[in-house]
């Protein structure tokens, strides 16, 4: 999936190749790519399922807008992961509805 | 609390314009963007742009977006990253959160240049993951380097929509058709032409049915519409894509204003919901400017232009210029722009302006 050479763009600048993982598997990527990006290349299309109906859902705007894309990062959930810069060794994992938070602690917005 | 005399919300291309020509005349300017990098939609485009040379046509986007980013920092224009703007209030106030922190800072002239967002047309499949927007495929390819999908169905045949597709094009991808449910191409014929020469085919007067697939795209439904834009029933065709982009127009990021209490209006032509604004780009709301996308859905270089005459206006107002040489200069502007609103899809934009203008003429 990545764009080797681009006839206008030539080839792109990226950081240094790391590892991390994904629901336990572990993938490749460059450092401070947006995490959706590394996966993509990856072939990974789906971020997460909604809560209520149990839908697939993956990138959308891919700039921040939208949340399509928030999965579990470091356990932490609801990260936008088109715009969150990928670090090496980073656990990144599918979210499931809301995620693993308690729900007190989750925005509904 | 911060105070500056002028601050620009927005680092597009009419942000930095509007910036730099205060800046220029001795302005003190700052910027704010909510993206981690400046240019606005600018450094999307790798496309030549169109128009005159005088408009920097022939060059790429995001070349036009490095040199204004020179020019920026040559004139002092102080541009902060990160900066997400919450709020405008009275008399110039703004909240403004910057990383993690809201911060309260006032400025004497504001320049709202916050662009638009995309439309979206819901259509059974249309939340399947490989259902993108036409923003997003240019995100992907041009900035980050990855093909947005191997095969790729585009809805919409405007500017936005034919640029992309032969963007998806250079990045490698293969694009099954455009569509669009209008009977003609939105586009400009030129660039529609060169698509088409790549072998894409145009499909008028369709519209999407139905994305099919379970977990990702896997295809979709085409079906024709007739001139009322009902659905034709039999004329159905089955594209094989994994990646639908939609394209279906742009509306202007107008939330700002409105908190602001500016007047607005509804103008089709110029994308929707827009503010009431006269020829120096100042709103109903004294002291606030808009220029670019936000004040009506048009191009880069006219979004230059307008930025410039908010800037000019301000410079002017703030006693940076006197009265002559401020309309000698706005003139200078105007006429350039007239140039760009010609042809059949400008003098459309030119005229929806002129209608504006005319409910609140300029102060000079
Ligand atoms: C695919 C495509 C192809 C195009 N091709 C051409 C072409 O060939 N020629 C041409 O002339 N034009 C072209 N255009 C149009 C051109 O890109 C836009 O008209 C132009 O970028 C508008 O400039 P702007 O400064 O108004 O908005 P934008 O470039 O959208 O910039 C707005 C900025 O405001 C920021 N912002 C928004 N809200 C906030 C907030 N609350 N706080 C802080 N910051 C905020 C955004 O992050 C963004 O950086 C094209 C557009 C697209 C999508
Ligand atoms: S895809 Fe829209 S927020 Fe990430």
């Amino acid at each position: 999936m990545r764009i080797e050479d681009h006839p206008v763009l030539g080839k792109f600048e990226k950081g240094q190749k790391v590892r991390f993982s994904f629901d336990g598997k572990s993938l490749e990527g460059f450092e401070g790519e947006p995490i959706a990006i590394a996966l993509r290349s990856n072939g990974v299309l789906i971020h997460r399922y909604t809560a209520r109906r149990n839908e697939p859902r993956g990138v959308f705007c891919a700039i921040g807008r939208c949340t399509d894309c928030i999965m579990v990062v470091n356990g932490q959930p609801n990260i936008r992961t088109c715009v969150e810069p990928l670090k090496a060794d980073m656990v990144v994992e599918t979210q499931q509805g809301r995620g693993p938070a308690k729900e007190s602690e989750v925005s509904h917005a | 609390m911060l105070r500056y005399e002028m601050i620009c919300v927005g680092a597009g291309p009419a942000g930095l314009a509007a910036a730099i020509e205060a800046a220029k005349n001795g302005v003190q300017v700052v910027v704010f963007d909510e993206n981690d990098r400046p240019g606005g939609q600018l450094f999307k485009q790798i496309h030549k742009f169109f128009g005159s040379r005088e408009h920097r046509a022939k060059e790429r986007g995001f070349n036009i977006g490095q040199a204004f980013l020179d020019q920026a920092r040559e004139t002092g224009v102080e541009v902060t990253l990160n900066a997400v703007v919450l709020g405008i209030y009275e008399n110039g106030a703004m909240n403004v959160m910057i990383g993690d922190q809201v911060k309260q800072v006032r400025a004497q002239k504001i320049v709202v240049a916050t662009g638009a967002a995309e439309n979206m047309v819901p259509f059974p499949g249309w939340t399947l993951p490989g259902v993108i927007g036409a923003g997003a495929a240019q995100t992907m390819a041009n900035i980050h380097g990855i093909r947005p999908g191997n095969k790729i169905l585009m809805v919409g045949s405007g500017n936005v929509g034919i640029i992309v597709g032969y963007q998806m094009l250079q990045a490698g991808s293969r694009v099954a058709a455009i569509i669009d449910a209008a009977p003609k191409i939105g586009g400009y014929a030129v660039h529609a032409a060169k698509v088409a020469r790549a072998g894409v085919p145009f499909l008028m007067s369709h519209t999407i049915k139905q994305a099919h697939g379970k977990e990702c795209v896997t295809g979709a439904t085409v079906i024709q519409v007739d001139s009322s834009w009902q659905p034709v029933a039999g004329t159905e065709k089955e594209f094989e894509v994994d990646t639908i982009c939609i394209a279906v127009g742009l509306n202007p990021t107008t939330q700002l204003l409105g908190m602001a209490g500016c007047k607005m209006t509804h103008v089709p032509t110029l994308g929707g919901r827009i503010p009431v604004h006269d020829l120096d780009q100042e709103t109903t709301v004294k002291g606030i400017y808009v220029a670019g996308d936000v004040s009506g859905i048009e191009e880069a270089s006219t979004a230059i232009i307008e930025g410039r005459i908010a800037g000019l206006a301000i410079a002017h107002r703030l006693g940076y210029m006197d009265d002559g040489t401020f309309r000698k200069e706005r003139e200078k502007q105007s006429q350039s722009m007239k140039g760009l609103r010609s042809g059949s899809h400008g003098e459309r934009r030119a005229k929806a302006k002129e209608y504006l203008n005319a409910i609140m003429p300029a102060a000079i």
